[in-house]
C-alpha cells in the first residue's frame, strides 16, 4: 500500500521529507502519466507520496519590490489570470498552450520545472525571465539559479529532502517576453521545439537587454548567449532579422517520434525569428 | 474517510487516497458517467468540474478533492440539460464515450461564459479527444443556446427525417454501459500479462508457487486453455493463440492471465513473475520479413507471406503502350491506430448451462464462435451481450477479451472483469496495415485513362486477422472509381512481428487511393489539365464496367459528386491563387481525391436476419442483432423498418444485439449494416404488414394506426377495420432477411465482388506554413453519394467523423511499436485540428438497398487524405509519397533537396 502524507504545513512537509522517500505531488499532471505509463509494461509500483497541496499559502504570486514570488502550487489558469506586466506574457502565452485546459487547471509551473523534460513549455521562458528557484528543506532555505537548478535531461539539482516553494522573478522594467510553439496538432502536443525570450528596450526601441531561450532541442532547454549578444543594441523592430543558424550551436537537437534532429535545428531558427517579430508587433 | 461534496450532495467515501478520483467515482461512487479513456491525462474522457473548472479526475488524487466540489455529467442542471438536448439535436455523440468528458467541458466553459465563440469553444474541449465525429457537431452543439430536437417523423415519414439517435439519451445523460461500466460489484479482476518482447521464446516456471507468493486466485496460461488455443478472422486460418505457447511474435502479445481480487492483480510486478524470456531477432517491417534470409514465422506462410492477391483485365502492357503519358510512384503508409476512446473493456458470469460475456464489440456473432472455441465449448454455451461500444472503427472486430475472461470464468472463478489500459489496447489490438505501393498509371493526349498497375505490400504484424480481406479488397478498388480498360492489381499480406494489422475503416482503400489520387494529379499535370476535370472525365457511372468486369446498372453517382463539387472548387483555386500571388511563406493549396468503396464482405456471403413483433400487448418490438457502435444503424435500421411496415418510428421498442434474443446480423463493418441489416429490416417490416394487412383484408395501400392493443387498418377508400391484438392467438412477427447477391471473384479477379457501391469526393483547402513544414487545414467539402440519406443528421455525422480520421492518416498519425503506445506519442486530430467540413449529399438510388440507401461509414475517409495531399502538393510543388506528413518531412522535401 503506498502510504500517502498531506501534511498542513510547511514544516510538516519538510519534516517527511526528511526523513522519508516520498515523491513530492502537486498537480499530479505529470505524476499520473508516468505511473500509468510504467504500469502498462508490468511495473505497478509506485513510491510514497507527499501531496503538498494542503499547505497554505503556496498558491499565491506576490508582488514584492524587488519583483514576484510566484509560489509553487501556482497552477498554469491561475497564472495566465494574473495581473502581471508584459514581462511574463512569454509565460502565460506557454500557460494557454500546455495540454489542455483540464491540464492547465491542475499543473503547476514549478511541477513542470521540475520534471525538467527537455520539452517542458515552462523551462524556457522561466530560463528568459532568469527565475531563480526558492528551495526549501528541514535544514533551511536555498535559492538557486535556474541553470543551477536544471542538471540534465530529467534531473535537477534538488536534494532529497528539498522541496520547490516559489520562483522568483526579478522586476525588469520595459521588458517584455514571448513564446512560440511548434507541434503537430493544435492542442495537447508535446512541443516538436520552441522559443521563449524577454527583451528589455530603451526609449528609442534599442534592446537592452534580451534573454533567449530554446526547448525540445537539447536534454535541457538552453539560453543562447551569443544571439542575446548579437541582439543587445539593435532595434527591436528589426531583432528578426539577427538570429543566425551559428547561433543556435549550443543546441544539440535528436531525431524521435516527433521531428528530426536537422529540422528541428531550422525550426528553432525560424521560431526565434518569429519571436522576435512578435515582441517587436 | 474523504469527505467532499458531490454533485451537490455531501459524500464520504473509504478510498486510498492516490487512487484517481475518476476510480474513486467509477468503482466505490457507482457513479460510471465519468469515463476512463487512458488515465494520463491524453483524452479528457474523464473530465469533471472540480470547484467549478474543468479537471481530469484521472490525475486527481482523491485525497485532494477533500472539502472540494465535484460536478460530474449525473447531476442535475438546467445547463447540462441544454447541452444534452443540444448534443442530441446536432448529432454530437455518436458512440458517446467521449460525451460526458465534452458536456463537462462545455459546462465549464458555459458557467464562465454564456456567449462563446467558435474559438473559446475550441478552446474549451480542446482537451477533450473525440474519435467519432470530427468536433464539428459538437462545436455547433455547445454555441447552440436554445437546441431543438427534430419532432418524431409520422407513419410512413421516417426515412429522411434527420431525428436524433434513438439510443442517444443515455450517452449524454451518462448513464450508458460501456465495456468498464457494468461489472457486478463481486468480480475477480483479470490483467493481462504481455510479452516486452517482439519475439522470443520463453518458459514458465513454478506458476503455483507464484499464485501463492502473489496471493492470486489462478495463473493461467496456454497449458491451461480448455478448448483450441487459436483464434483468428478466417475460418481456415486459427493463426493467433489466445494465449502464447512458448513463442511470442509481437510486443503486447499475451503471455498469462492473473485472476485474483484487484488488489491482488494490480500489485503484480510482471518482473516477479516466473517467465524466462530468450529474445529472439524480430522482423519488423515488411522489407525485413521479406529478406531472403528471413526467418518463417508461421509454418503456413512459406516466405512470409501470407496471401496474395490479383486482379487483371485487359493488357495493361498495351495500355500503357498506346498512352500519351505514364506516371508512376511508390507510396508508403503506417500503421494507424483506431484510437477509439474506450479501451477493450468487459466482464463475464459463469452459469452451468452457459458462460455471458458482456464486451464492447462489433460482432457479437464472431466473437462467440471465437470464444467458445478457445473454451471448448459448443457455441450455444456462450452468450456474447454487446455493451455500449465507445468506437470501433474496425479494431474491435476481432477477439480480444471475450476469450480470455470466458477462459478465466471457466478455470478460475465464477464472475471476472477485464480493463485493457490505454497502452495494452494500443500495443495488444490491430491497427490499419501499413503498406507499401508501387503503382503506374497512364493517359491518352484527352487525359483518359488507359492502364493502371498496382503492386502493394501489406504489413499483417504477427497474425494474419483481416489480413486477406486488405489483400483481396485493394486490387478490386486500386484503379479507382475510373473507367480503366486495362489493369492489373497484385498484392501481399506479409507476416512480421508488428503488432497484428486487421480491419480499420477502408480495409487498404485508404491506403491504396493515396498512391492512384496522387498519380492521377501527376497524369493532370503533364497534360495540363485541371484536377477536377480529369476526374470527371474518367469518373465512373451509370453502365460502366468495373476492372473486375461489373456493370454498373444503378447508383453510381460519382458525375453528380463532382457535378456538385466543381463550383466549390472553383471558388478555392480562386481564393489559392488570390492568396499565393501575395504570399510567400503561408501559402494556399486545394486539393481533390475520388473514391469508391463496395459495401457489404468481398465475393462472401454476409447475410443478416431481423425479426419485428407486433405483440398482443401492443408493443412493438424491432429485435436488431447489429451492433451500434455509433454509427447510428439502431436508428437507421428503425427507420427503414418503420416505414416499410407503416407505423411511426415512435411507436417501436428495441431488443439489440445479443446473441441469445436477436438473429446474426453480421458484424458492423465493411459499411453494411444500413445496405444489409437495414434491407432485412426493410423485408421485416413488409412481412409483418403482409400478414397485418392479411388479418384485415386489406389493400397494400393501406395506412396503419396502432393504439394500445387496438391497431386500425384503414384503406384508400376510407374503410378502416380494427383489430384487437390482445384478442389475438398469438403476437404477430415478420421476419426479413437479405444476403447481397455477390459471386466470387475467379483468378484473375473477375466476378461481381459487391452488390453496391459507395462514392464520393472530395476537396481541401490548406495552409502551408513553408518554413515549418506545418500544414493546417482549412476547409473541406465532401460530396457523397449515398443512395439515399435514410437519416441525414447521422450520414452527415458519418462523414465528418471519416474527414477526421483522414486527416489524421494523412498529416500526424503514425503508430510505431513501442514508441507510440500512448495518446500523447500517437496523436489524433484535436477539436482544434478538423476544419469547417461541409457536405454535399448525393442520392442516387440503389435499387438493392432499402428506400435506395446504401452504406456510408467508410467511404467518407478514403478520400481524406489524398485530396489533403493533392493540397499540399498545390500549395508547395512538393509530391508526398509518405504519410503522415509530419512537419519535418514537409521541410525536408521543400528544403533538403
Ligand atoms: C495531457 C497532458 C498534456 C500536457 N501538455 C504539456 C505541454 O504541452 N507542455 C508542457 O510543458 N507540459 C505538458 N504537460 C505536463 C504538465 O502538465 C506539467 O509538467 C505540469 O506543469 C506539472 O505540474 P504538476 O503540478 O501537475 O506536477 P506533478 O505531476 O504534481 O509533479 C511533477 C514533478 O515535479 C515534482 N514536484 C512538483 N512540485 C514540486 C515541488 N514543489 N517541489 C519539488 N518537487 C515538486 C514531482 O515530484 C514530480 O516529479 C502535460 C501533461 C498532460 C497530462
Ligand atoms: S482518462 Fe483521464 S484523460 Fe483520459
Ligand atoms: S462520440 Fe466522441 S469518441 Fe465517439
Amino acid at each position: 500500500m503506498i502510504a500517502y502524507h498531506r501534511p498542513r504545513s510547511l514544516q510538516d512537509a519538510l519534516a517527511i521529507r526528511a526523513t522519508q522517500d516520498v515523491a513530492v505531488i502537486a498537480g499530479g499532471t505529470d505524476v499520473y502519466p508516468a505511473h500509468a505509463g510504467r504500469r502498462a509494461w508490468g511495473d505497478p509500483t509506485h513510491k510514497d507520496v507527499l501531496d503538498i497541496t494542503a499547505i497554505p499559502g503556496l498558491d499565491r504570486i506576490e508582488e514584492g519590490v524587488g519583483g514576484w514570488r510566484i509560489g509553487c502550487l501556482v497552477t498554469w489558469s491561475a497564472l495566465r489570470h494574473a495581473s502581471l506586466p508584459p514581462l511574463f506574457d512569454g509565460l502565460k502565452a506557454a500557460a494557454r498552450e500546455v495540454g489542455g485546459t483540464q491540464v492547465q487547471n491542475r499543473g503547476t509551473i514549478v511541477g513542470n520545472l521540475c520534471t525538467a523534460s527537455p520539452a517542458g513549455d515552462g523551462i524556457p521562458n522561466l530560463l528568459a525571465l532568469d527565475a531563480v528557484v526558492d528551495v526549501a528543506s528541514a535544514r533551511g532555505r536555498r535559492v538557486l539559479p535556474l541553470g543551477a537548478f536544471l542538471s540534465g535531461y530529467r534531473a535537477t539539482a534538488l536534494a532529497p529532502d528539498e522541496i520547490v516553494t516559489a520562483l522568483l522573478v526579478s522586476r525588469q522594467p520595459r521588458a517584455r517576453g514571448g513564446f512560440v510553439k511548434l507541434g503537430a496538432r493544435r492542442y495537447l502536443v508535446i512541443s516538436i521545439a520552441m522559443a521563449a525570450g524577454v527583451v528589455a528596450t530603451d526609449d528609442a526601441d534599442r534592446i537592452t537587454e534580451a534573454r533567449v531561450a530554446v526547448g525540445a532541442c537539447s536534454a535541457v532547454a538552453r539560453r543562447l548567449p551569443d544571439l542575446e549578444d548579437a541582439l543587445r543594441g539593435a532595434a527591436l523592430r528589426e531583432a528578426a532579422e539577427v538570429p543566425e543558424a551559428a547561433h543556435l550551436d549550443a543546441l544539440s537537437p535528436i531525431d524521435d517520434v516527433r521531428a528530426s534532429a536537422a529540422y528541428r535545428r531550422d525550426a528553432a531558427l525560424t521560431l526565434l525569428r518569429d519571436l522576435l517579430r512578435g515582441l517587436s508587433a | 474517510m474523504i469527505a467532499f461534496t458531490l454533485n451537490g450532495a455531501r459524500v464520504e467515501v473509504e478510498a486510498p487516497p492516490f487512487a484517481p478520483l475518476s476510480d474513486t467515482l467509477r468503482e466505490r461512487l457507482g457513479l460510471t458517467g465519468t469515463k476512463v479513456g487512458c488515465e494520463a491525462g491524453d483524452c479528457g474522457a474523464c473530465t469533471v468540474l472540480l470547484d467549478g473548472a474543468q479537471a481530469c479526475a484521472c490525475l486527481v488524487p482523491t485525497a485532494q478533492v477533500e472539502g472540494a466540489a465535484v460536478t460530474t455529467i449525473e447531476a442535475e442542471d438546467p445547463l447540462l440539460n441544454r447541452l444534452r438536448t443540444a448534443f442530441l439535436a446536432h448529432g454530437a455523440a455518436q458512440c458517446g464515450i467521449c460525451t460526458p468528458g465534452m458536456i463537462m467541458a462545455a459546462a465549464d466553459l458555459l458557467r464562465r461564459d454564456p456567449t462563446p465563440t467558435r474559438e473559446t469553444v475550441q478552446d474549451a474541449i480542446g482537451g477533450v479527444l473525440c474519435r467519432c465525429t470530427g468536433y464539428r457537431k459538437i462545436i455547433d452543439a455547445i454555441l447552440d443556446a436554445a437546441p431543438a430536437l427534430t419532432a418524431m417523423p409520422p407513419a410512413g415519414e421516417a426515412v429522411g427525417a434527420g431525428v436524433a439517435r434513438l439510443d442517444g439519451w443515455p450517452k449524454v445523460a451518462g448513464t450508458e454501459r460501456f465495456g468498464a461500466d457494468g461489472a457486478p460489484e463481486d468480480a475477480l479482476w483479470l490483467r493481462v500479462v504481455r510479452s516486452p518482447h517482439a519475439r522470443a521464446r520463453f518458459t514458465l516456471g513454478d506458476l503455483a508457487a507464484a499464485r501463492c507468493r502473489l496471493g492470486l486466485r489462478r495463473i493461467l496460461s496456454a497449458a491451461d486453455i480448455p478448448g483450441e488455443n487459436a483464434f483468428g478472422i478466417m475460418p481456415n486460418l486459427k493463426d493467433q493463440p489466445a494465449l502464447a505457447d512458448g513463442e511470442v511474435r509481437f510486443r503486447g502479445e499475451a503471455v498469462l492471465l492473473l485472476v485474483g481480487t484487484r488488489a491482488s492483480v494490480e500489485a503484480v510486478r510482471d518482473a516477479d513473475l516466473p517467465i524466462a524470456w530468450e529474445p529472439l531477432p524480430a522482423l519488423h517491417g515488411i522489407a525485413a520479413a521479406l529478406a531472403p534470409d528471413a526467418p518463417q514465422l508461421h509454418a503456413h506462410a512459406p516466405g512470409n507471406v501470407l496471401v496474395r492477391g490479383f486482379l487483371e483485365t485487359g493488357d495493361v502492357a498495351a495500355g500503357h503502350a498506346g498512352a500519351a503519358t505514364t506516371a508512376e510512384g511508390s507510396f508508403r503508409t503506417p500503421f494507424v491506430e483506431h484510437a477509439y476512446i474506450e479501451p477493450e473493456a468487459g466482464h463475464a458470469e459463469g452459469h452451468p448451462d452457459r458462460i455471458e460475456v458482456v464486451a464492447c464489440t462489433q460482432a457479437p456473432y464472431m466473437d462467440r464462435e471465437e470464444t467458445a472455441r478457445v473454451v471448448g465449448a459448443p457455441e450455444e454455451f456462450v452468450v456474447i451481450r454487446p455493451s455500449a461500444c465507445g468506437g470501433g472503427f474496425g479494431g474491435k472486430l476481432d477477439v480480444s477479451i471475450q476469450p480470455l475472461l470466458a477462459v478465466a470464468v471457466r478455470l478460475a472463478a465464477q464472475r471476472v472483469r477485464i480493463t485493457y489500459s490505454r497502452t495494452e489496447s494500443m500495443a495488444s489490438t490491430t491497427k490499419r496495415h501499413p503498406a507499401e505501393l508501387r503503382a503506374r498509371m497512364s493517359a491518352d493526349a484527352d487525359g483518359r485513362f488507359t492502364a493502371f498497375e498496382l503492386d502493394g505490400d501489406f504489413n499483417t504484424g504477427a497474425y494474419a486477422s483481416w489480413g486477406p480481406t486488405v489483400a483481396n479488397r485493394v486490387p478490386v478498388h486500386a484503379s479507382g472509381p475510373y473507367r480503366v480498360p486495362h489493369v492489373r492489381n497484385r498484392t501481399r499480406a506479409v507476416y512480421t512481428n508488428d503488432t497484428p494489422a486487421g480491419a480499420f475503416r477502408g480495409f487498404g482503400v485508404p491506403q491504396a487511393a493515396i498512391a492512384t489520387e496522387t498519380l492521377v494529379d501527376d497524369l493532370a499535370e503533364r497534360l495540363g489539365l485541371d484536377r477536377w476535370e480529369i476526374r470527371r472525365r474518367n469518373a465512373i457511372g451509370h453502365g460502366d464496367v468495373t476492372p473486375s468486369g461489373q456493370v454498373l446498372h444503378a447508383s453510381a453517382g460519382l458525375p453528380q459528386c463532382l457535378d456538385a463539387l466543381k463550383p466549390d472548387w472553383e471558388v478555392m483555386l480562386g481564393r489559392v491563387a488570390a492568396h499565393n500571388a501575395r504570399a510567400t511563406r503561408h501559402r494556399l493549396g486545394a486539393g481533390i481525391a475520388c473514391m469508391w468503396y463496395g459495401c457489404g464482405n468481398t465475393s462472401m456471403s454476409n447475410p443478416s436476419r431481423m425479426r419485428v413483433v407486433l405483440g398482443r400487448d401492443g408493443t412493438l418490438t424491432l429485435f436488431n442483432g447489429a451492433v451500434d457502435i455509433g454509427q447510428g444503424s439502431t436508428t437507421v435500421i428503425a427507420q427503414i423498418c418503420a416505414d416499410a411496415l407503416g407505423l411511426p418510428l415512435a411507436a417501436f421498442r428495441f431488443v439489440l444485439g445479443d446473441t441469445s434474443l436477436t438473429f446474426d446480423a453480421g458484424k458492423t463493418s465493411a459499411s453494411r449494416q444500413t445496405f444489409v441489416s437495414g434491407r432485412a429490416a426493410y423485408e421485416a417490416g413488409l412481412d409483418l404488414r403482409r400478414r397485418i394487412l392479411a388479418l384485415a383484408n386489406a389493400g397494400e395501400d393501406a395506412t396503419l394506426a396502432l393504439a394500445g392493443t387496438r391497431l386500425t387498418v384503414t384503406d384508400a377508400a376510407g374503410a378502416s377495420r380494427t383489430i384487437e391484438l390482445a384478442a389475438l392467438p398469438g403476437d404477430l412477427e415478420g421476419d426479413g432477411r437479405y444476403d447481397p447477391p455477390t459471386t466470387a471473384l475467379d483468378a484473375n479477379g473477375q466476378g461481381t465482388p459487391y452488390a453496391t457501391y459507395g462514392f464520393a469526393a472530395q476537396i481541401a483547402l490548406v495552409r502551408v506554413d513553408t518554413h515549418l513544414g506545418t500544414v493546417k487545414a482549412e476547409e473541406i467539402v465532401a460530396a457523397q453519394d449515398v443512395g439515399r440519406a435514410v437519416n441525414p443528421t447521422l450520414v452527415i455525422g458519418q462523414i465528418h467523423g471519416g474527414i477526421a480520421q483522414g486527416l489524421g492518416l494523412a498529416l500526424m498519425e503514425e503508430f510505431i511499436p513501442g514508441r507510440t503506445e500512448n495518446l500523447h506519442d500517437y496523436l489524433i486530430p484535436t477539436a482544434g485540428d478538423v476544419p469547417p467540413i461541409r457536405v454535399h449529399l448525393i442520392e442516387d438510388p440503389e435499387p438493392e438497398g432499402p428506400f435506395g440507401a446504401k452504406g456510408v461509414g467508410e467511404p467518407a475517409l478514403v478520400p481524406t487524405a489524398p485530396a489533403i495531399l493533392s493540397a499540399i502538393r498545390h500549395a508547395t510543388g512538393v509530391r508526398i509519397t509518405r504519410v503522415p506528413v509530419l512537419p519535418h518531412r514537409l521541410w525536408e522535401a521543400l528544403h533538403v533537396r
